[in-house]
This record gives C-alpha cells, sequence and structure tokens, in this order.
C-alpha cells in the first residue's frame, strides 16, 4: 500500500483526475430528487392543512428545480448546472402541454359515454323533454353542410391550387397567393357573418338555413384545400411533366394524366385533413343555421314569410345542450358530452385516415 | 404502301383531335377562373359586411354613442386575452419545439410532434365544454389564494370568482388552444439551423443549453416572432372556448380573476346573434369588420415577418 505522497504515478493518476474530468451527478439523482421533493412539498402541504393536487406537483417542482440546481453547481460546476435546469425546463413544458390534453380526452371520454348508445344516433330530440331522444338530427345536419362544404371547396381549392402550380405568373400570382394567406386567417365567426349577410341581402333578413352554414365553412375550408394541394403538386417532379410533354401531349392532358394521378393521395390527404378541420366549427353554424330538434334534410333557405329553415349540426347541438338545459339537467349535459366525445372521434379518425392516405399510396418518386 | 400512310393520317389527326388548343385554353380558363373566385370571395366578404355594417356605422344608438363607443370594451377584452394566452403560450411552443428539435431522442420526435398536433384537431367548442367543467372549478382555490396573498397587485385585487370562469381561465383556455400553430411553425425554423454551427458551439465547449441560446435562438427569433404573430391571430378570432368558459360583459377592466370581466368581440357576437334585433345584427356585423381587419393586419405582419407565405400548422 502506497499512499499518492509517495507514489508519483499514483498522485499524477489522481491530479489528472481532478483537473480533466469534473464531478458529476449520477444518471438516477434526477428521478430521487423529485420522488424527495414529491413527498416533502405534500408533507409540507398536509401539516399546513392546504393540500391539493396541482398545489403539491408545483411546490414539488420548484423545490425539485432549487435542489437540482443547487447540487449541480455544487458538484459539476454553474455552467453545466444551467444546462441540467434548462432541460428539465424544456421537458416540463412538453409535460405542461400533455397534461390539459390528457384530462381533457378523459374527461370527454368519461362524460360523453354514458350516452353513447344506438338511440343516440337514431332518434332526434324531437318531442324530448327530459332523458332519452338523441343526435340524430344534428349529425345529419353536420354531414349534409360539411358534405355541401366540401362540394363547393374541393373543385375551387383544387382548380386554384393547379393554377398556381402550373399557370400562375406575374402579378395575378402574387395576389392570389396574398389572399389564400389573408383568407386562412378569416376568424370562423367573421366567415359565419358574410354567410349570414350574403343570404340576408339574397333571400331576405334573418333568412337561416343549412345552405348559408355550408357557404360558411366552404370560406373557412378553400384555403386549406389550396395550401394542401398546391403544397403536393409542386412536388411532382418536373421530369415526369417533361416526359409527357416529350411525347407530344398537350398541358391540360399532361395535367390531368400525368400531375393529378401522382399527387392523388397527397390531395385526397390534404382535403381529408381540411374536413377534419371545419367539421367541429360551431361560432359560423351558431349564426347561420338556427336551431332546431327535429330532423332538416333540406339545406336550401325559404323565401317568403318564413325565413327560418333551421338545421343543426353537432357542435351547435352541444353548445346549446350544455348552455340551455333543462331539466333534468343531468340528462341535456349527457346529451352534450357524447356529442362532444362523437366531434373528438370523428376528428380523429379523419386525422389518421388522411395520414394514412398519404403515407400508403405516396408516390415513389424518386428525388 | 398507301394503306400505310392512311393509317399514320388518321392516327395523327386522332392526336391532333386529341390535344388541340381548345382543350388547353378551357382548361386554362378554368383554373384561373377558380384563382379568381379566390379574389371575388375576399371581396364580397369585405363588401357584404360592409353593407350590412353600414347603418350601425352610420347612425348611432343612444345606448352605445356611436359605434366606437359600442365597440371599444370588446376590443379592449379581445386584445387583452390574446395577449395573455401569448404571454403563456409563446414561451411554453417554444419551449416543447426545442424539446421536439433538440432534446427528445429521435424516435420520440414524431410522436410528440402528432401529440401536439392532436391538440390542434381538438374542435374549439370542446375545449370551452372542457374549460368550463373541468379547468375553472380546478382553479378557483388559485384565484382564492392569488387574491388573497397577492391581491395588492392590481391586477389580482377585486373579489375571487367563485366559478373560475375569470380572464385568468379563459386565456388559459385560448393558450393551450394557440399552442399548437406557434409549436409547429418554431419547430420548423428550429430544425432548419445550420448544422455546422451547432457543432462548432459544442466543439468550442459550450453546454447543450449555452449552444442553444448562441446557435438557435438567435437563428429562429423571426420565425418565433412570425409565429407568434399567427397565433395572435388565431387567438383574436377564438369564439367559442371564450363564449363558454368566460362570465363577460361589456366593461374596460384589466383584472383577471373576477366574476366581472370584459367580452370578446367574437364571443360577443356568437352569444348576442341568435336575440339580437335588426339595429343590434348591423352593430355585430359591424363589430365583426373591426375583428376582420384586426386579424387581417395581424396576420399580414406575420407573413412579412416570415419573408413569404408559409404553411399553418399541420
Amino acid at each position: 500500500m502506497s499512499t499518492p505522497a509517495n507514489d508519483p504515478r499514483a498522485a499524477a493518476q489522481h491530479e489528472a483526475e481532478i483537473h480533466l474530468t469534473a464531478g458529476q451527478l449520477p444518471g438516477y439523482i434526477g428521478p430521487a430528487v423529485f420522488v424527495v421533493a414529491l413527498v416533502v412539498s405534500a408533507t409540507v402541504l398536509g401539516l399546513l392543512g392546504a393540500f391539493g393536487w396541482i398545489a403539491t406537483v408545483l411546490l414539488a417542482v420548484i423545490g425539485f428545480l432549487v435542489a437540482m440546481f443547487a447540487l449541480s453547481t455544487a458538484v459539476e460546476g454553474r455552467r453545466r448546472a444551467v444546462d441540467r435546469i434548462a432541460r428539465y425546463l424544456i421537458l416540463g413544458t412538453f409535460l405542461l402541454a400533455l397534461a390539459p390534453l390528457l384530462s381533457l380526452l378523459f374527461k370527454v371520454a368519461s362524460e360523453g359515454i354514458i350516452r353513447f348508445d344506438v338511440t343516440y344516433f337514431t332518434s332526434t330530440k324531437r318531442n324530448v323533454i327530459g332523458a332519452g331522444g338523441g343526435a340524430a338530427h344534428a349529425i345529419i345536419g353536420t354531414l349534409i353542410t360539411t358534405g355541401m362544404a366540401t362540394v363547393f371547396s374541393v373543385p375551387v381549392g383544387l382548380l386554384t391550387a393547379i393554377y398556381l402550380v402550373e399557370y400562375g405568373k406575374g402579378w395575378m400570382k402574387r395576389v392570389i397567393t396574398f389572399l389564400v394567406d389573408v383568407m386562412t386567417g378569416i376568424p370562423s365567426i367573421v366567415a359565419g357573418l358574410f354567410a349570414y349577410s350574403l343570404i340576408s341581402l339574397m333571400v331576405g333578413h334573418g333568412s337561416k338555413s343549412g345552405l348559408a352554414g355550408a357557404l360558411a365553412l366552404s370560406v373557412l375550408m378553400i384555403p386549406y384545400v389550396v395550401r394542401n394541394s398546391e403544397e403536393i403538386i409542386r412536388l411532382v417532379p418536373d421530369k415526369l411533366r417533361e416526359a409527357s410533354y416529350g411525347l407530344g401531349v398537350s398541358k391540360w392532358r399532361t395535367i390531368v394524366k400525368v400531375v393529378l394521378p401522382t399527387s392523388v393521395s397527397g390531395i385526397v390527404s390534404g382535403v381529408v385533413l381540411a374536413i377534419a378541420r371545419i367539421i367541429g366549427e360551431t361560432a359560423p353554424l351558431l349564426i347561420t343555421m338556427g336551431f332546431t330538434a327535429s330532423m332538416t334534410t333540406n339545406p336550401l333557405p325559404t323565401g317568403g314569410s318564413n325565413m327560418v329553415n333551421p338545421m343543426t349540426s353537432l357542435p351547435v347541438f352541444v353548445f346549446y345542450e350544455y348552455t340551455r338545459p333543462g331539466r333534468p339537467q343531468e340528462a341535456f349535459l349527457d346529451r352534450a358530452w357524447t356529442g362532444a366525445l362523437v366531434l373528438v372521434l370523428i376528428v380523429m379518425v379523419l386525422n389518421l385516415i388522411g395520414r394514412w392516405v398519404a403515407r400508403k399510396y405516396a408516390p415513389k418518386i424518386n428525388r | 404502301m398507301s394503306d400505310d400512310i392512311r393509317s399514320i393520317e388518321t392516327v395523327d389527326e386522332s392526336l391532333m383531335a386529341d390535344h388541340g388548343n381548345v382543350g388547353d385554353a378551357a382548361f386554362r380558363g378554368i383554373s384561373t377562373g377558380s384563382g379568381g373566385i379566390i379574389m371575388v370571395i375576399l371581396a364580397a366578404v369585405a363588401v357584404f359586411l360592409i353593407a350590412q355594417a353600414a347603418p350601425a356605422i352610420t347612425t348611432g344608438d343612444p345606448r352605445y354613442g356611436n359605434l366606437w363607443g359600442y365597440v371599444a370594451p370588446y376590443l379592449f377584452g379581445t386584445i387583452w386575452i390574446s395577449f395573455l394566452a401569448l404571454l403563456i403560450a409563446v414561451p411554453v411552443s417554444v419551449g416543447i419545439a426545442l424539446y421536439i428539435s433538440h432534446y427528445a431522442p429521435k424516435k420520440l420526435a414524431t410522436p410528440v410532434a402528432f401529440v401536439v398536433d392532436l391538440l390542434a384537431a381538438v374542435p374549439s367548442i370542446v375545449f370551452g365544454l372542457w374549460g368550463i367543467t373541468t379547468l375553472a372549478p380546478m382553479l378557483v382555490p388559485a384565484h382564492q389564494w392569488l387574491t388573497e396573498y397577492l391581491g395588492f397587485i392590481p391586477l389580482f385585487s377585486g373579489t375571487a370568482s367563485g366559478t373560475g370562469r375569470t380572464m385568468l381561465t379563459a386565456s388559459l383556455v385560448l393558450a393551450i388552444m394557440v399552442l399548437p400553430i406557434i409549436t409547429s411553425l418554431t419547430r420548423e425554423v428550429f430544425l432548419r439551423t445550420p448544422k455546422l454551427q451547432e457543432e462548432a458551439s459544442l466543439a468550442l465547449g459550450a453546454t447543450k443549453w449555452e449552444m442553444i441560446r448562441q446557435v438557435v435562438l438567435p437563428f429562429g427569433r423571426s420565425g418565433i416572432v412570425a409565429a407568434s404573430m399567427l397565433g395572435l391571430g388565431r387567438a383574436l378570432g377564438e369564439t367559442m372556448a371564450v363564449a363558454m368558459v368566460l362570465s363577460g360583459g361589456r366593461m374596460i377592466s384589466p383584472r383577471l380573476l373576477t366574476s366581472e370581466n370584459p367580452n370578446t368581440i367574437a364571443a360577443n357576437i356568437a352569444l348576442g346573434f341568435a336575440e339580437a334585433d335588426s339595429g343590434g345584427v348591423h352593430r355585430l356585423i359591424a363589430t365583426g369588420l373591426v375583428l376582420f381587419a384586426i386579424t387581417i393586419v395581424v396576420n399580414m405582419a406575420g407573413r412579412l415577418i416570415t419573408g413569404g407565405p408559409r404553411k399553418e400548422s399541420r
């Protein structure tokens, strides 16, 4: 046994250890300190008689950060300590965003499942006073208005995208690109006011109908379709177009027979995602379509003495069930939550379909 | 011999017939026309709104004075709540974007980005329901604590709301809703940071955080500002979540925790439209016009900063 003092080799080694690598906290220290912080904060708050989940976690997080900063500064040095805290904070922001999403999904699922039954999808609320009844009329209303909006928006949006990529040049292209940007930013309620004003001027004041709602949704949907399709059509390699021109095929046939088939999966996916975007819209439909408890399948505005041909869509149904409940209140709230659950499910399924189509049928372009 | 020539001629003719200039011109016309429809629609939005708002702009109402007197409190509420929402959302979004672009393991980055996009997919009415039934009651103790101990700060003064339907709760919900937009835009910018600069910084001995502060954040600054502007545009126009969560009225008050809050333009339209009389409808449409003008300005500013058109969250 030799002490560092009388063994020069060992002394040098010791020296090197000190100078080349600074101290490092072991990997388990982070989780360990966090658990300790949780226990301490729960105990402290419990003793003060102010225990609550949010307060406990908040206090624990603050305690954890302070403790880790002190520990890390002592062992690893100040710069590494700052780095460590930054990493924890950045991870924290992600968890912070995750919390409301999980809470929301859990709440919607647990409350919505109560009335998630066959009656909900097969019957309307006509003549229903208390419990029972369903939202079939609202679901049909949503399908009709969204379907009409899609029929209006897809041709206009797709052709505009084709114009921007294949034909557009000069000031008109710049202006249209800019206007599509502006349109993306239109608040949904303003789109609703526009559709209301338009139909009011054409049919008469106070007219409410499914058509007005579909018009409002189209204003919101067109820019999404243009944006998504434009991006995809731009991805089609020029050599495909040139090969087609080289065979003597005209420009429009090249677009129809070569460009569009190559990009069809992306376009379909873009349209599906655009539908997912607008199907949950509430505000514009609230002011354009009115509200009814019965099934309506005619979306056209009625003229003459009766201006209102109301049609209910699912989000509007949810809004009125929640904000204007009758008795017993529970029945109305349950119907509202199930509506919310159905909406969330529709949107998620549409999103998954959109992504799946894009991936599954993506053209194999070698770039 | 002559048969061959004839067949070639017929083939040629069929080709000619197929790709004549007529089809080309027609298709070109149709797609250009669609682009024109976009212009017509936007012009129509402006024209019809102005036409329907005109009665309220020209003639004041004895209760509110002129239009400006009517819209000012709602305008204040709209801007105030959007500002608060951005104050919360921007730092969190930048953090998430950094997490996805620089911290998360490669395998985790895509699912994490997907989860954030899921937040964008949830309809606003569902956020409203969740906010009023879950978040608001959850925050009531926090309201009481803040008014009790920090009530000397003007923002926290007043009697705490018993329902939690306050400016604080509503701006939190709004922040959650604009989070995905800001995150996806800033994430894209962060991912475009030149790799060589990052590596140079690390090679000089910078810790990861120092590298981010020296390289990634300066590179992404304009992107963060632009994303915030687009998020602001979204927050200004958000309707249903605010309409459901906020217990709003017609006033100007910056207090965060009381049950008397200024409503926003959009929420006021949504809540008041069904019951409004003819004059009220014109007045509400006029406020919608004000909102339209503000969002256009904010969005244009956002696009100008990014230096061109850019896609929103996907």
